[in-house]
């Protein structure tokens, strides 16, 4: 579903990825990792396609599209989904108003009639059970006043209600305790399914004991230079990233 | 120029959407001003002699005065002798109902989305429609009669009820109250009037709508509301205007007077042509709107969506008389392209417990000019007065300003006064989010442009939200959507 060869970019004139490879199957889980500054972040600005970050090689196929041909919001209507780092406010907005707008014009985009207010809040109750969240937030404005779980639980809900078809975690763990990262993972678990497909960003081998996946990548200075199962990341976590450095620096 | 901000450009370089002529036949004044102009107005609405020599004082005092430079606004001199004062549909008829009317002036409502008997069936509301001079069609009179409401234009007024403009007449705006105000005094064409007695909640919210239709023509208009001791009324005004090549004036006074325990809530849309992109044409609106809360426990609301005029010089303003009176003003004001906007209040504290609210939350956008100027004055016998005023600023794009000027004079120690500002720019990051869950950079800047304006869209009658947030849209996104 997701094809990325020889993918390069930069920011601000920095180049950051450098020539990156890597297959997303439908219904796979690719867990991301690497030391910081290694490109992870960009990579999943790149695939949303954030104005500030330059593609300056290589091709991304997204559901047989060229992707990097679309713009961010027709990136999201053809069902990439970016869970944020930083998940943005959006004043006197309600959660609730912000997510009609969003379904529908997904909706739109497939040739499908927008959802009246009762289907809506329907689904939306349905959903907001997923990651066990209040009804009131839907009533306040997007994301403002928000605790730092409840934006990434946030995240997931929005995740739930569009139904990508990639979802992308951008270190939706950074922030977390123990028990909104148990909520988050389980609506992550729970909207795993064959056709859908995920790539997990992160930091910590933690979130990969509850969100198990199929791959584990490990990026470094913008590639992908060692691939393997969740057995890799156990080894990240009891060995560090020196070992991965080394073999690097050897093959160059 | 990265891809949002030229999206945002192309956005807020929209044209005017709603710029149209109407070809009614006019009967207008020779060009120019001077006591035969004002006495051919006088004779022109048959008024007597009592206001004619009412304008005639006006005039005389407006000859004395010069133009107020001081609002941050600017442009060319305004000749006054190239201004035609009046100007009137030729065909007057008596309507019996709404299929009487010009067929013209029918076709224009109808593009302006203003069907009267849609207005009538659907909406319950009563609409004076006033076509440059003269009120055109008034409807649900009579059921506002039976409870002894008056609701009629202006003219009618001053022979049904002199009484009562006799009475009011510059009691809260006078003619020597400043120049434009004084100009108005001197030629105003037509308006609407209203009262309700004592005691009288109105049942349905009252409107007019104005629109300027006559190359060249000033429009003066004079709107006086009162309601009696105990009586509650909400008014509505909304204006749009056809495009036009020359800059036209409007100077219109709204003077409103809330006796004891009387509310009044004033609520308008504003939408005169704004000039093209590049700010040729125009209306110039230089209104005075005042209202004063002579009773105990008065209470007068103002709520304001300004999107049109090339220039906007408007303070509606309230003067808290009685004890426990209260003053509210709630303002959106969007600026785009070349527009230039200086609006705000004046709360005048005078009786003891006064309160009054301020709210205002301006738009910046194009290369637009956007200041709030508002005072607050507490006078040295408003003990224990309170008042809170939030003003807000919204940049949109790089090239438009946005202004804040507050001014507070207290003299009594006792008031309480708070003053909140901000100034915020429309992220390129909030619009990536709205983005990156599938809504267009549009329709992102239209989300969360109302979301800043709710609280002030909150305070306005339920269909004029609507039709404020589809303004705002249009003020938006214009011909791009």
């Amino acid at each position: 579903m997701l094809s990325i060869k020889n993918l390069q970019a930069s920011v601000e004139g920095r180049q950051i990825l450098n020539g990156l490879h890597l297959e997303v199957k439908p219904g796979e889980v690719h867990a991301i990792m690497g030391p910081n500054g290694s490109g992870k972040s960009t990579l999943a600005s790149v695939l949303a396609g954030r104005e500030e970050y330059e593609v300056n090689g290589g091709q991304v196929t997204f559901l047989g599209q060229d992707l990097l041909e679309l713009s961010p919001e027709d990136r999201a209507r053809a069902g990439l989904f970016l869970a944020f780092q930083y998940p943005v406010e959006i004043p006197g907005v309600s959660n609730a108003n912000f997510l009609k707008t969003a379904v529908n014009e997904v909706r739109k985009s497939r040739g499908l009639e927008p959802l009246d207010s009762k289907d809506f809040l329907k689904l939306m109750n349905e959903k907001m059970k997923l990651v066990e969240m209040d009804k009131s937030m839907t009533q306040r404005s997007v994301n403002e006043g928000f605790s730092g779980g409840e934006k990434k639980r946030n995240e997931i809900f929005q995740m739930a209600m569009l139904e990508p078809t990639l979802a992308i975690l951008d270190e939706t763990d950074s922030g977390l305790d123990i028990d909104a990262l148990r909520i988050v993972s389980n609506g992550v678990n729970a909207l795993r399914g064959k056709d859908r497909s995920f790539i997990v960003i992160t930091h910590y081998q933690r979130l990969l004991d509850y969100i198990v996946p199929d791959f584990v990548h490990v990026l470094y200075k913008g590639r992908i230079v060692k691939s393997g199962t969740k057995a890799l990341a156990l080894e990240l976590e009891e060995k560090g990233y020196d070992w991965i450095k080394e073999e690097v620096a050897v093959n160059a | 120029m990265s891809e949002d901000l030229k999206i945002l450009d192309e956005v807020t370089n929209s044209e005017y959407k709603w710029g149209f002529v109407s070809n009614i036949e006019s009967d207008n004044a020779p060009k120019g001003l001077n006591e035969d102009i004002v006495r051919f107005i006088s004779t022109k609405k048959n008024e007597p002699e009592w206001l004619l020599e009412w304008r005639l004082k006006a005039f005389r005092h407006w000859k004395t005065m010069t133009e107020p430079k001081w609002p941050n606004v600017s442009y060319p001199e305004i000749d006054f002798q190239d201004i035609i004062y009046y100007s009137a549909p030729k065909k007057k008829v008596s309507l019996n109902s709404l299929d009487e009317l010009d067929p013209e002036i029918k076709a224009t409502f109808d593009k302006l989305g203003i069907s009267l008997e849609e207005q009538k069936r659907l909406a319950g509301v009563a609409v004076d429609a006033v076509i440059d001079s003269v009120s055109v069609k008034t409807t649900f009179r009579e059921t506002l009669a039976e409870l002894g409401i008056i609701f009629s234009s202006f003219s009618e007024a001053v022979h049904e009820h002199p009484e009562l403009i006799k009475k009011y007449l510059g009691s809260v705006v006078p003619y020597t109250d400043n120049f434009y105000a004084a100009l108005n005094s001197a030629v105003f064409s037509d308006g609407s009037f209203c009262y309700i007695p004592k005691g009288v909640r109105c049942p349905m919210e009252l409107s007019t709508y104005f629109r300027i239709n006559s190359a060249g023509t000033g429009q003066f208009e004079r709107t006086l509301i009162i309601a009696d001791e105990g009586a509650t009324v909400s008014y509505l005004e909304g204006c749009t205007a056809p495009m036009r090549d020359e800059n036209q004036l409007h100077a219109a006074v709204v003077e409103i007077v809330s006796h004891s325990d009387a509310n009044v809530k004033y609520s308008t849309v504003q939408n005169w042509y704004p000039g093209d992109k590049d700010g040729k044409g125009g209306i110039y609106n230089f209104v005075t709107k005042r209202g004063i809360c002579l009773g105990d426990r008065a209470k007068i609301s103002w709520t304001q969506v300004e999107t049109g005029s090339a220039i906007t010089w408007k303070y509606p303003s309230v003067i808290l008389k009685g004890n426990y009176s209260s003053g509210e003003f709630y303002s959106v004001a969007v600026t785009n392209n070349m527009q230039q906007a200086d609006t705000g209040t004046k709360m005048i504290h005078i009786g003891k417990n006064t309160k009054s609210i301020i709210v205002s939350k301006g738009i910046s956008c194009g290369r637009s000019q956007n200041s709030y100027r508002g005072l607050v004055r507490i006078g040295k016998n408003a003990d224990h007065a309170r008042n809170f005023s939030q003003c807000d600023s919204l940049l949109i794009g790089d090239k438009c300003g946005a202004h804040t000027f507050p001014y507070l004079e207290v003299a009594n120690k006792s008031a309480r006064v708070e003053h909140e500002a901000t100034t915020s720019k429309v992220g390129e990051d909030q619009i990536f989010y709205c983005n990156q869950r599938g809504i267009s950079t549009e329709d992102a800047v239209n989300l969360i442009v109302n979301g800043y304006c709710k609280e002030v869209f909150n305070q306005l009658p339920m269909e004029f939200a609507v039709e404020a947030q589809k303004l705002l849209a249009i003020s938006l996104e214009g011909s791009v959507g």
